[in-house]
């Protein structure tokens, strides 16, 4: 008897607990990429969706790293434990695009009835994350552009108070600075994103054959016969005139600390580093942004956007994606999310929706925030051409990875500059056709 | 007169067996046959659709001269890494032995940088050695120019070098500690009384004495700094300047799960597994001819 009435209680308690179970919010993982700060921000993203709302509830797990969120998804896809939403980086839109793991965010938005405007986001960001026939497969999340960093002092010393419109005017500039005692006039790295990329989407200048490999996976780099040899070759000259310096974390300070702490007068770096500067810099450093200088400033092209999109992950029950449609219309409405990032991180908003809504709220009048306004300015600097909409080539990591080790060649001096990028570019035509061999009989979407 | 337990019940030793075959062929066997599947199909990243390509992908590598650069500074890392350790390890090991005071203090103390993950030893080297930043930085000022990591390719290797050597000493501390202490104290108080004086009884008594140990950690120093070294690299050179410390396991890890060319990074631990297998196969047989076990 005792012990029929304890299986009861048993049996009881097991309907309870079923029972709250079905009230339990609905569960869905998202992972993310970024790290430190950035990870901290995308956290409370989570959080105050959650709280803003009691029926869904997102599991938000940091990568440690946009490569590692891209490695972690592929290994747990594998596996069949990938997270339903997932942040990734630009470099591996391709990879995403031609995996047939995901569910493409113009299709979710349709079934799962987000009523997202397609139409308001900034057409080089629509651009970059949309397939050949111009469906957007990711929703953009933190988005950046390229911006050139520069010390309002140092330009003072040599009588300006604008930054230089065009590469050449910066060479007269760097010279001029070091003739005024600047010791480092220009911080630089071997990032290729600024260097190469940015480089020549401003400035209209293809890096790979097909439309930068929007075309199709038969693309080829192109780099080693455009003004970009020409452009390595100023910063070759500019580094042995002593006008500029390398600044790596290897170095001991990367180009944002170099610029913050005021050794060097200038820099070229993601717009999303302006909190960082604001937050780390000396004080009275006087600086400003200004969209890069380019080769012919009558002829300025659209910089790219950098960051990361979110992506819907295929094989997932309908509750999951309910729970994820209600998430994603949260962080990228204008307000809950656009706005949210942009106050809280150095990224800009995406939309024109979003951008109004910050231009409004008075953010770009903020002394804090000020300047910020430059990125979109760059973004939007043109219509967005076939050379100026992105660069859609299989592997961009290892081709960025080789671009740079030539660099790091040429200039340390063991080669000339044109034969280090033709060497980096014949190497990575051969990283461009394994993957196209890799994806035989695949096409781009 | 040969005496062996041998078991008459076959199933019973089967089953004896049976755990530690089954960690060895989950562990081993199979992830070393999918490598080896990898390595001759093209394996996209998201799996699916793999080609059988043959050796496809070890012509790639074998016709990479960026490789065989990688190949050569391998070899060049694991001798330095190696020699340098274990002389230092050998070196503390001698004088811990002769009971100097505080001897004990330096005995834990020494074999501390081994408890540190790689990884961490390669931040702390990237600080320390870091041109601008570094405790190093004081050198540049009075000899500008003179170390520089970031843009000299020997310095860049000295530096994972040093930083591979320091986390191993402290292993091979403990093992050849552990040796000289296994000798006995009458052989060298022996020693002592027919004259050697300390550096003769080193050299004479206690390091031929130490040498299947020395010739151990070699084996394993050598095997530890091919693919485990990994951690450093990431932390403070990737690879760089100009490749110039592009270790073999650092060129897997890059161009599998940076590149997700999964075949060509498995193709490549396919020969540094070879290779690693070759070189201890070459220990054994011309190293340890010269070894007498006691």
């Amino acid at each position: 008897m005792k012990r029929l009435t304890l299986l009861a209680s048993a049996v009881a308690a097991l309907a309870i607990a079923s029972g709250a179970q079905a009230q339990e919010r609905i569960k869905f993982e998202f992972w993310y990429g970024l790290t430190g700060d950035l990870g901290e921000v995308v956290q409370k993203h989570c959080q105050l969706f959650n709280e803003s709302q009691d029926k869904y509830e997102a599991v938000c797990t940091g990568q440690g790293g946009y490569d590692k969120a891209e490695q972690n998804t592929i290994a747990a896809y594998r596996a069949k434990q990938h997270p339903t939403v997932v942040q990734i980086y630009d470099a591996g839109t391709v990879n995403f695009l031609l995996s047939g793991a995901i569910y493409p965010a113009a299709k979710f938005d349709k079934d799962y009835g987000l009523n997202i405007d397609w139409k308001a986001y900034f057409p080089g960001i629509a651009n970059y994350y949309a397939t050949s026939t111009g469906e957007m497969w990711s929703f953009p999340y933190n988005s950046s552009s390229a911006v050139f960093y520069w010390n309002k002092d140092a330009w003072a010393k040599i009588g300006k108070s604008e930054a230089p419109k065009t590469w050449a005017e910066f060479g007269e500039d760097l010279k001029a600075l070091k003739a005024a005692g600047v010791e480092c006039g220009f911080a630089f790295d071997f990032d290729t994103w600024q260097n190469m990329e940015q480089f020549s989407a401003t400035n209209n200048l293809p890096i790979a054959t097909l439309d930068n490999g929007y075309g199709g996976l038969g693309a080829e780099l192109v780099v080693n016969k455009t003004a970009f040899v020409d452009h390595m070759k100023d910063y070759k000259a500019w580094l042995d005139a002593g006008y500029a310096k390398i600044q790596t974390s290897q170095v001991g300070k990367t180009i944002t600390q170099a610029f913050a702490d005021g050794t060097c007068a200038s820099t070229t770096m993601s717009i999303a580093n302006h909190g960082t500067v604001k937050n780390t810099q000396v004080a009275g450093l006087n600086w400003g942004v200004a969209m890069f200088p380019v080769i012919d400033a009558s002829k300025r092209t659209n910089s790219l956007v950098g960051g990361a999109s979110l992506w819907v992950m295929g094989g997932k029950s309908k509750e999951e994606y309910e729970a994820a449609a209600a998430f994603l219309k949260y962080v990228t409405a204008p307000d809950t999310g656009e706005k949210y990032i942009a106050e809280n991180t150095g990224y800009i908003p995406v939309t024109t929706k979003g951008f109004e809504l910050l231009k409004q709220s008075g953010f770009y009048a903020d002394p804090k925030y000020a300047g910020r306004e430059v990125a979109i300015e760059s973004l939007t600097a043109s219509e967005v051409g076939p050379l100026s909409r992105g660069i859609r080539l299989g592997n961009f990591t290892s081709i960025r990875s080789e671009i740079r080790s030539e660099l790091e060649a040429a200039f340390t001096g063991q080669k000339d500059m044109q034969a280090a990028i033709d060497a980096a570019v014949d190497r990575s035509n051969q990283i461009l056709r394994r993957y196209e061999q890799t994806y035989k009989g695949a096409a781009l979407p | 007169m040969e005496k062996r337990a041998t078991f008459s019940n076959l199933w019973l030793a089967a089953a004896f067996i049976a755990p530690q075959i089954l960690l060895v062929f989950i562990f081993f066997y199979w992830p070393s046959g999918e490598a080896l599947y990898w390595a001759v199909t093209l394996e996209p990243p998201f799996g699916g659709s793999n080609e059988w390509v043959g050796f496809l992908n070890f012509e790639t590598v074998f016709t990479d001269p960026k490789y065989w650069g990688s190949v050569r500074v391998s070899l060049i890392f694991a001798a330095a890494a190696t020699v340098i350790s274990l002389a230092i390890a050998a070196l503390l090991a001698l004088f811990v032995d002769r009971r100097l005071p505080g001897h004990q203090v330096y005995r834990f103390s020494f074999f501390l940088p081994y408890a540190l993950a790689a990884p961490a030893v390669g931040l702390a080297f990237r600080f320390i050695f870091s041109p601008d930043a570094g405790f190093v930085s004081a050198i540049n000022r009075v000899f500008p120019d003179l170390w520089n990591p970031a843009l000299d390719g020997w310095d860049a290797l000295a530096l994972i070098v040093f930083a591979q050597s320091w986390k191993m000493v402290g292993y091979n501390f403990i093992f050849f500690l552990a040796a000289l202490q296994s000798i006995p104290r009458t052989m060298i108080e022996a020693g002592a009384m027919d004259g050697a004086g300390v550096l003769r009884r080193m050299r004479d008594i206690q390091l031929p004495l130490i040498a299947p140990t020395l010739f151990f950690l070699m084996v394993i120093n050598i095997t530890d700094s091919f693919v485990d070294s990994f951690g450093i690299v990431d932390i403070t050179t990737h690879g760089g300047p100009a490749r110039a410390t592009d270790l073999m396991v650092y060129k897997i890890y890059f161009d599998g799960f940076e590149g997700k060319d999964y075949s060509l990074a498995a193709a490549q631990s396919i020969v540094l597994m070879l290779l690693v297998m070759a070189l201890t196969f070459v220990q054994f047989r011309f190293i340890e001819r010269r070894i007498h076990y006691r």
